[in-house]
């Protein structure tokens, strides 16, 4: 077959990031900064053009879905785990997001990261090529363990990217809270495939996805739930998001990458892959939509008190995440594959324009601080103006486009989800449009040194800008719904393989032509009055040093949520861990390990008055002996 | 019953009476004329086996010369039942009991054996003639006999080296 | 004679010889006691070896079957003899330096 050449030379798309990784880590004290640079870039862009090469291949009609074994990873009679890759739409789609916005963003790390010293820029390259190895694992695995592979590499990598800066003790237990966080889920993730064993005997995509409709329904359950477990500490949903507004202590390319575009939609890629399951199993669907919406809404509450550039674009990834899981839930998989392309577009384009603006305010975050940077910044300006845009759903910019998709479908499924989706996504075209005005429109409210210091980042930083900026703006006519015209919807004809099987049980929500066109309207021309009062309401923002009150402080106080996990979950996890340390290890073990020293020393004392030196207890002992074994010889059988 | 059978009981009951009399007497040297009866009564015995040799040997070596040591030590000593000392109670309860236990258990396990039937032969049998003894122990157990000179060389030198006064 | 009613003799001598052993106090009791052990043994010896010619001499008139036994019985007299003088030796020399033969003086190993 000769659209497989390509797809044959699968194993060099996560190759090429591997061996960067093992130069810029091995050799990091002997390499220049612009050679790391360049390993790691090139590395990510040699990656890149392979998937480019492949996709063409998975475009053609009539491409089927290729699995690609490199070596046998854990074999036994019972159990077989091949280290194989699955190459089809789905999979093929995530590589040209991974390795096109990872390069992009490497690009941008080399002249960000410009200030650190050699051994530092070089450890940086080979983490951030390490994950994009890990992140490129997880998307091609043909089954779950090589998932968990690159889930756990993506886990690891982001805690070594989060405590990049490790001599600062905050950013190390931010980084530390992420990890412990995912690993929480990881546990859900790890018991989901040991059930998976146990019913199916392997862990095989294509194996299960076959036997997912004779599988009794509480047992698809349970595994799509503990699946969920796994996708909530990953992807930053309730209960376990709040490690992800932490993550910003790390560099803002990491941010952008990880937290942003890739790690974080590992979730979604998961469920999405799993789709068969989720359409056949009875209870979790629901769960995973309102946990999502749950998620969106109350991130979104909390992003708009916020001050921090990073911060809320922190909370709005999370919100924009639990809207795709609401997608996800509803049984719109495409819009959700579809919403995670165009949002690693944007929110990419966001936080690399938020790390140019703190670029040029020399580290300054808070956004009471900045204002008017239009004139200074221009390139960053129009580029930062075109994600926010994008965002807040306005058409013709992607966001419009995916948000409508995954909004249709929640309309199908169940009006009051609709109604608080539309409210959250009225609130994200809030907290952006006030973000955008604070930074970039009214006066300038920094000090006259860091004005002085404003400048527009160098091409390095401002080309992926440009690039992203132009992805986010065109991406969305990829899915152009049937409303507009007939079959355009590109990515949905795409993804149609994939998706096949859910199809085919779900129910057809039709919905009339009409009421989309209205419902549409509708939903921009709320969006468009949203922005226009909240760049009105910021625009002669003046810094006032007034302590929030009442509901505004609930939000600025993140709902306390760090706060109650520390007091429910920290402070008895500390207590009792006190308590092993203190009751149990110092009487129990250490008091079995001193008792056997006593034991030892009192037995000998006692066994010492054996030794009496009187000849005539020794002869009795003797006889006793005796008597012993002859009993012992002559009865013992 | 013959008289044979007569002489092995008389001699039974007085070796075992002197032995226990070897054990309980407060008066060492009556210990020892105890112990010369029972080596009289074991020299009977083994008359009756007819092991002739072994019976004047017994009673050359062991009462005769073996028994005059130990007089003459005991007299060196000037021991008599007042200078004895004792022991105490519960380990002589304890000796008592444990010698018990061991006569108990290998009776016990002789009642396993086969060899109850078997019958040792009295009165005849050439074996215990010193002829055919001599014979033996001068074709095949010549090396032991030898070294056994040697033997009592290193005892006699022992023997003397220890004595010494110094 | 029933080869039993020897053993029987024997392991009541012997283990008077061994109640003695463990019971008295005087060093010179005590090594009279391990002498009646061993005739105690020499008896059976010598009874087991007419037990054997007895069997083998029905068969073959001119076996000696029985010799070894009384061979053995003898060498364990030099040995008792050469024993008795050295032990004695030792006892002399005891109660020269303490003037008492009571074994419980013997912890002075211990020291």
């Amino acid at each position: 077959m000769d659209n497989q050449n390509m797809t044959k030379l699968i194993y060099l798309v996560p190759l090429f990031p591997l061996i960067g990784f093992l130069i810029n880590g091995l050799g990091r004290n002997f390499l220049s900064k612009s050679l790391s640079a360049f390993v790691g870039s090139g590395s990510v862009l040699a990656s890149f053009i392979m998937s480019v090469l492949i996709f063409m291949e998975a475009k053609t009609p009539g491409f089927s879905v290729v699995t690609v074994k490199l070596f046998d990873f854990i074999k036994t009679a019972k159990l077989d785990i091949p280290f194989s890759f699955q190459v089809d739409q789905l999979s093929t789609l995530f590589l040209l997001i991974i390795t096109g916005v990872g390069f992009l963003i490497h690009l941008y790390s080399s002249a960000y990261m410009k200030e650190e010293q050699p051994h530092h820029y070089a450890r940086y390259f080979a983490y951030l090529n390490l994950f994009v190895f890990s992140m490129l694992m997880l998307v091609l695995g043909s089954n779950y363990v090589i998932m968990f592979i690159g889930w756990e590499g993506v886990g690891l990598c982001s805690y070594l990217l989060i405590g990049y800066w490790f001599k600062n003790g905050d950013y190390n237990d931010a980084a530390k809270k992420a990890f412990v966080m995912n690993r929480i889920g990881d546990l859900g993730f790890l018991l989901a495939i040991f059930w998976m064993l146990g019913q199916y005997g392997s862990t095989d995509f294509i194996s299960i996805f076959s036997r997912a409709g004779d599988t009794a329904p509480a047992v698809l359950t349970g595994i799509t739930l503990l699946l969920f477990v796994g996708a909530t500490g990953k992807s930053a949903q309730i209960p376990l998001y709040t490690w992800l507004p932490d993550a910003m202590a790390g560099p803002t390319p990491v941010s952008a990458l990880i937290h942003a575009a890739t790690m974080v939609t590992a979730g979604i890629y998961m469920i999405a892959r799993s789709n068969i399951l989720y359409t056949l199993a009875p209870v979790t669907p629901m769960i995973v939509a309102v946990i999502g919406l749950a998620t969106a809404l109350l991130a979104a509450t909390i992003a708009i008190r916020q001050n921090d550039i990073k911060k809320v674009l922190a909370y709005s990834t999370v919100s924009q995440l639990g809207l795709m899981f609401l997608g996800l839930g509803v049984g719109a998989y495409t819009g959700a594959v579809f919403h995670v392309m165009t949002h690693a577009f944007f929110k990419a384009l966001l936080f690399l324009g938020a790390g140019s603006v703190i670029h040029a305010m020399h580290h300054e975050q808070d956004i009471r601080n900045m204002g008017g940077l239009k004139k200074h910044l221009p390139v960053t300006h129009l580029t930062f103006l075109a994600g926010c845009i994008a965002i807040a759903g306005i058409p013709p910019f992607s966001g419009f486009f995916s948000k409508e998709e995954i909004l249709g479908g929640v309309f199908a499924h169940n009006i009051v989800l609709y109604i608080i989706a539309v409210f959250s996504s009225l609130l994200t075209a809030f907290y952006m449009f006030r973000l955008y005005t604070l930074t970039f429109l009214g006066k300038f409210r920094g000090t006259s040194e860091q004005e002085h210091h404003l400048h527009e980042s160098p091409l390095a930083m401002t080309l992926p800008l440009i690039v992203l900026a132009v992805l986010a703006v065109l991406a969305g006519f990829l899915g152009i719904p049937e409303l507009f015209s007939t079959d355009a919807h590109w990515l949905s004809n795409f993804l149609a393989p994939v998706f096949a099987e859910s199809t085919v049980h779900q129910q057809a929500h039709v919905v009339s032509h009409s009421t989309e066109w209205m419902l549409m309207g509708g939903m921009v021309a709320a969006t468009l009055v949203i922005c226009f009062y909240a760049i009105n309401k910021f625009r002669n923002y003046e810094k006032t040093g007034i302590e929030a009150t009442g509901f505004a402080k609930v939000l600025e106080n993140k709902w306390w949520v760090d706060e109650i996990y520390d007091a429910i979950i920290n402070k008895p996890l500390k207590g009792f861990s006190l308590f092993l340390n203190n009751v149990v290890e110092r009487s129990g073990v250490d008091g079995i390990v001193n008792g056997v020293g006593k034991f030892v020393h009192y037995s000998s004392r006692q066994l010492r008055w054996l030794q009496s030196g009187q000849v005539g207890s020794y002869i009795l002992i003797m006889v006793v002996a005796t008597v012993v074994f002859f009993i012992i010889q002559l009865f013992g059988k | 019953m013959g008289i044979t059978v007569v002489l092995f009981w008389f001699l039974t009951a007085l070796a075992i009476l002197s032995a226990l009399m070897v054990v309980v007497s407060k008066n060492p040297v009556h210990s020892v004329l105890w112990l010369i009866a029972v080596f009289f009564a074991i020299s009977g015995h083994y008359i009756i086996l007819n092991a002739q040799f072994l019976a004047i040997v017994n009673l050359i070596v062991y009462a005769g010369a073996i028994m005059v040591l130990f007089l003459f030590v005991i007299m060196l000593m000037n021991l008599n039942s007042d200078t004895e000392p004792q022991k105490n109670r519960w380990l002589k309860i304890a000796g008592g009991l444990a010698g018990g236990c061991l006569f108990l258990v290998i009776i016990a396990g002789l009642k396993e054996t086969e060899m109850k039937l078997q019958v040792a032969q009295v009165k005849t049998g050439d074996i215990g003639l010193i002829e055919n003894l001599g014979m033996v122990l001068f074709k095949d157990y010549v090396l032991p006999f030898e070294i056994s000179s040697v033997l009592f060389l290193s005892a006699m030198v022992g023997a003397v080296v220890i004595g010494k006064k110094d | 004679m029933p080869i039993n009613y020897y053993i029987f003799l024997s392991i009541a001598l012997f283990c008077i010889g061994v109640v003695g052993v463990l019971t008295r106090r005087n060093a010179i009791i005590v090594f009279m006691c391990i002498e009646l052990m061993l005739n105690a043994v020499n008896l059976l010896l010598v009874a087991f070896s007419k037990m054997h010619y007895m069997s083998s001499v029905l068969v073959n008139p001119a076996s000696t079957a029985g010799a070894d036994a009384q061979i053995f019985v003898f060498f364990i007299m030099v040995v008792a003899a050469a024993e008795v003088s050295v032990g004695l030796a030792i006892i002399v020399m005891m109660y020269r330096n303490i003037h008492s033969v009571d074994i419980n003086f013997l912890n002075r190993l211990k020291h």
